[in-house]
């Protein structure tokens, strides 16, 4: 039979909404006491929590170390339980070592690793559910935690997923608009000057396509960071209050 | 507003997997009607006075159809009287699941704006959706939410429009109808309404009609009779209940065809079969077991030519006006081949099945499930059959592999070649190991066991650049007055001995196919423009 309509006639998604409309977002800061920074993401139902331990002394090889900066490590899991049926190998798999890599590179250029020679941040981001857009809500949370440890970043880096279907861009996609096949692009971007972080594009696009749908993704982001400000700035009242108390 | 939809469902190895979904209820879903003066709406596509009189109801009115009204009575929908319409989301997507061509229908008939049929969003407004209650199914919630929805709109324009603008539901289910009334909404079977317009009374033979006991078009239903078991063919094979026959479907009409019986006293007979179900799910040149109606219902052939356009699927009532005559028990032996055809994408956008139309009008159309219908529906595709299920309309295939781009010289002449069943592949290594080693010559042990017709004049009758000259001509007078004409032939059979790989693969072509501008040889080019062609001065 056919499959799901991706896009109405009447402007409508499967989920009831518009293509340039996000997901619900609610997020926390500070979820883990023992972690120098920590912070938890749902955008819709996918749900992922993200831990920063930094900057530190390098642990294992001293090989690694760099002498002007600090490096980064990542760490991208997904729990057993996230997807729809039970995933074997939360971590390690070319699915997670791609993330993982991706993420790295993300916060290098986020972060000021300068100010840290010789030193190690650590990043661990666990997705407890998926449901679409995993890469976008790790490096939403990564940003969150990075904040709440206290590391200096140019700017928020805010990352969402878009696609394409019938001459319209979708922001936000979730899990079955995904699994539609067609196109699919991860966008992370510094959102006040627009310096895109990362771009990662699955399947084909004609180049025509590729303009409107990174301006949709953009946009998407400019939203998301005002969503993440807020967050933040509820969170720093909160801390300010009780330690004033 | 944020709900979410949980519902288990069977993966295709057999587990259960939970999906949990978002669904977001919004507030800005208009009603779109141009009376409204609530809604700040942009496109306002319901009229204000809508042109419909019907004495059931006297004030103007919008209609609002159910599923089944829409399934079965799209031809009323159509008619150009009808306008000022309230399509459901939840009646259009149950439309989109149970029949493609009366979605697309439906869908051409709201893009044409003069008709005002108005596309209402209820499963995502606020006030209209509704959730699934425990001991309620499927069928049973979307009803409940059509009345919903039929209920808000009365509201709704009750209080914000100027005008007394009333909306009639129109369902042909009783129980609907009864629970439509107790909540006060006016609703009607379409049968009611569309006898009350008494300004178009040509309407009413537009009215489809159907039986009270649902004729629901499911896909579970079966449409053809089963098939026998092999043995109890035989059985009747033996005994004379049952003829066996090759199958031949005829090229002008889809629904008739002919078996041709093999007979012993070399009598072949020709029988006729007509009607789709009689035909019962037989392929062109398959071995079929048939039993015969008894003489009072024999008929001609129709001579009607008829197309399968598709249009109605699963829907078998053309075989009304003929008379049966055949029923096909069996096929017994399937003579399936790959076929050459193209794709004839479906009409809904993102659907994974679509129907396949042959290059062979004998064979019927075929559904294929792919996700590259875009990629592949200007080319020439290969599809092999499957099998043909009971209850479909069309067998079911898979794709094989694509030819190229239709108009393409190459892909058009592999469709030729393929469809023909000409053998047109190179020659494999085997076949040419046993060309004679070059340069050749004629040996001496040769020119011991032939005549020597070297000194005659011969010519050959092929146009000048033809390479592979098979045979010419010489004519000299005799002595005694007569003239002899010879004709010489190249001895191939001193190249290809018998039995070979070279000589099977010969025998396989049987002939070599001229075409506009290649030629396929039926012996490898060494022989066939050479060593076997009588070319002019060399020895052969």
């Amino acid at each position: 039979m056919a499959g799901i309509e991706l896009l109405s006639d009447q402007g409508y998604r499967v989920d009831g909404r518009k293509p340039n409309e996000l997901r619900k977002i609610q997020a926390r800061m500070g979820v883990f006491s023992q972690a120098d920074g920590s912070a938890y993401i749902e955008q819709g139902n996918t749900k992922a929590l993200a831990v920063v331990y930094g900057p530190h002394e390098i642990r294992g090889s001293r090989s690694k170390s760099q002498h002007d900066r600090a490096i980064i490590n990542c760490q991208y899991s997904m729990a057993t339980f996230s997807t729809g049926e039970r995933k074997r190998r939360p971590h390690g798999d070319r699915k997670s070592s791609e993330m993982t890599l991706h993420l790295k590179q993300t916060f290098e250029a986020a972060i000021l690793t300068q100010l840290y020679p010789r030193s190690q941040i650590d990043i661990y981001v666990q997705i407890l559910q998926a449901d679409g857009g995993n890469y976008s809500a790790c490096v939403n949370a990564a940003t969150l935690a990075v904040v709440d440890a206290g590391i200096p970043l140019r700017d928020y880096v805010c990352a969402c997923s878009a696609g394409f279907v019938e001459d319209t861009p979708l922001v936000d996609l979730s899990h079955l608009e995904e699994s539609a096949g067609g196109t699919q692009l991860s966008l992370a971007v510094l959102p006040k000057a627009e310096h895109l972080a990362l771009i990662e594009m699955d399947s084909r696009l004609h180049q025509d396509h590729l303009e409107s749908m990174m301006d949709a993704a953009t946009q998407a982001c400019k939203d998301l960071y005002a969503v993440l400000d807020r967050v933040v700035r509820d969170h720093l009242q909160e801390v300010t209050t009780s330690i004033g108390e | 507003m944020l709900k979410s939809k949980t519902f288990v469902k069977k993966t295709r190895s057999g587990g259960i997997m939970k999906i949990v979904r978002e669904h977001y209820l919004r507030d800005d879903i208009y009603c779109g009607s141009a009376a409204c003066s609530v809604c700040p709406q942009k496109d306002q596509v319901l009229q204000r006075d809508t042109n419909l009189e019907s004495t059931l109801c006297a004030r103007p009115h919008y209609l609002m159809p159910d599923t089944n009204v829409v399934m079965h009575q799209v031809d009323i929908l159509e008619d150009l009287v009808i306008s000022n319409v309230i399509i459901l989301q939840t009646v259009l997507q149950e439309v989109r699941h149970r029949s493609a061509p009366i979605y697309k229908r439906i869908k051409d008939i709201i893009h044409n704006t003069e008709k005002h049929f108005y596309t209402f969003t209820n499963e995502h407004h606020r006030e209209t959706y509704i959730e699934q209650e425990k001991g309620e199914n499927a069928n049973d919630r979307n009803d409940r939410a059509i009345r919903v929805a039929a209920k808000w709109y009365t509201e709704h324009l009750k209080n914000a429009a100027d005008k007394d603008l009333r909306v009639i539901l129109l369902t042909n289910d009783r129980k609907n109808k009864e629970k439509a009334e107790e909540s006060g909404l006016l609703a009607y079977t379409c049968e009611e309404y569309v006898k009350s317009l008494v300004a178009n009374p040509e309407l009413v033979d537009r009215l489809a009609s159907i039986p009270d006991n649902e004729n629901v078009i499911e896909s579970g239903r079966i449409i053809f009779q089963e098939h026998f078991q092999l043995s109890r063919l035989q059985q009747g094979i033996k005994s004379g209940t049952y003829l066996q026959g090759t199958f031949r479907a005829s090229r002008d009409n889809y629904l008739e065809a002919t078996v041709w019986v093999h007979g012993d006293n070399a009598e072949n007979q020709e029988i006729l079969i007509q009607g789709l179900k009689n035909l019962n799910r037989a392929v062109h040149e398959d071995i079929v077991a048939i039993e015969l109606f008894p003489k009072d219902k024999w008929m001609a052939p129709s001579s009607v030519v008829l197309e399968d356009e598709g249009t109605a699927e699963d829907n078998i009532q053309f075989s009304l006006t003929f008379q049966l005559k055949m029923e096909i028990q069996e096929s017994m032996l399937k003579n399936w081949r790959q076929y050459c055809g193209m794709l004839s994408k479906s009409q809904i956008k993102e659907a994974k099945k679509h129907l396949f139309t042959p290059a062979d009008r004998r064979i019927p159309r075929i559904r294929i499930e792919t996700r590259q219908a875009s990629t592949l529906e200007g080319q020439r595709i290969i599809i092999a059959i499957d099998g043909w299920p009971k209850n479909s309309r069309y067998p079911n295939g898979h794709f094989v592999r694509s030819l190229g781009n239709v108009g393409n010289k190459e892909t058009e002449t592999e469709v030729l070649l393929l469809e023909h069943d000409v053998p047109h592949q190179p020659f494999s290594q085997a076949v040419l190991s046993f060309l004679p080693k070059m340069p050749w010559s004629i040996t001496e042990q040769d020119m011991k066991n032939r005549i020597d017709l070297r000194h005659l004049f011969i010519c050959s009758v092929d146009p000048p650049g033809c390479t592979d000259i098979d045979d010419a001509l010489h004519c000299r007078d005799l002595e005694n007055g007569n003239v002899q004409v010879g004709v010489h032939i190249a001895d191939v059979s001193h190249f290809i001995r018998p039995g070979n790989a070279l000589d099977q693969e010969s025998a396989k072509r049987g002939t070599t196919v001229y075409l506009c501008e290649k030629r396929i040889d039926m012996v490898p080019e060494l022989l066939s423009s050479n060593l076997c062609s009588l070319r002019c001065n060399v020895e052969r």
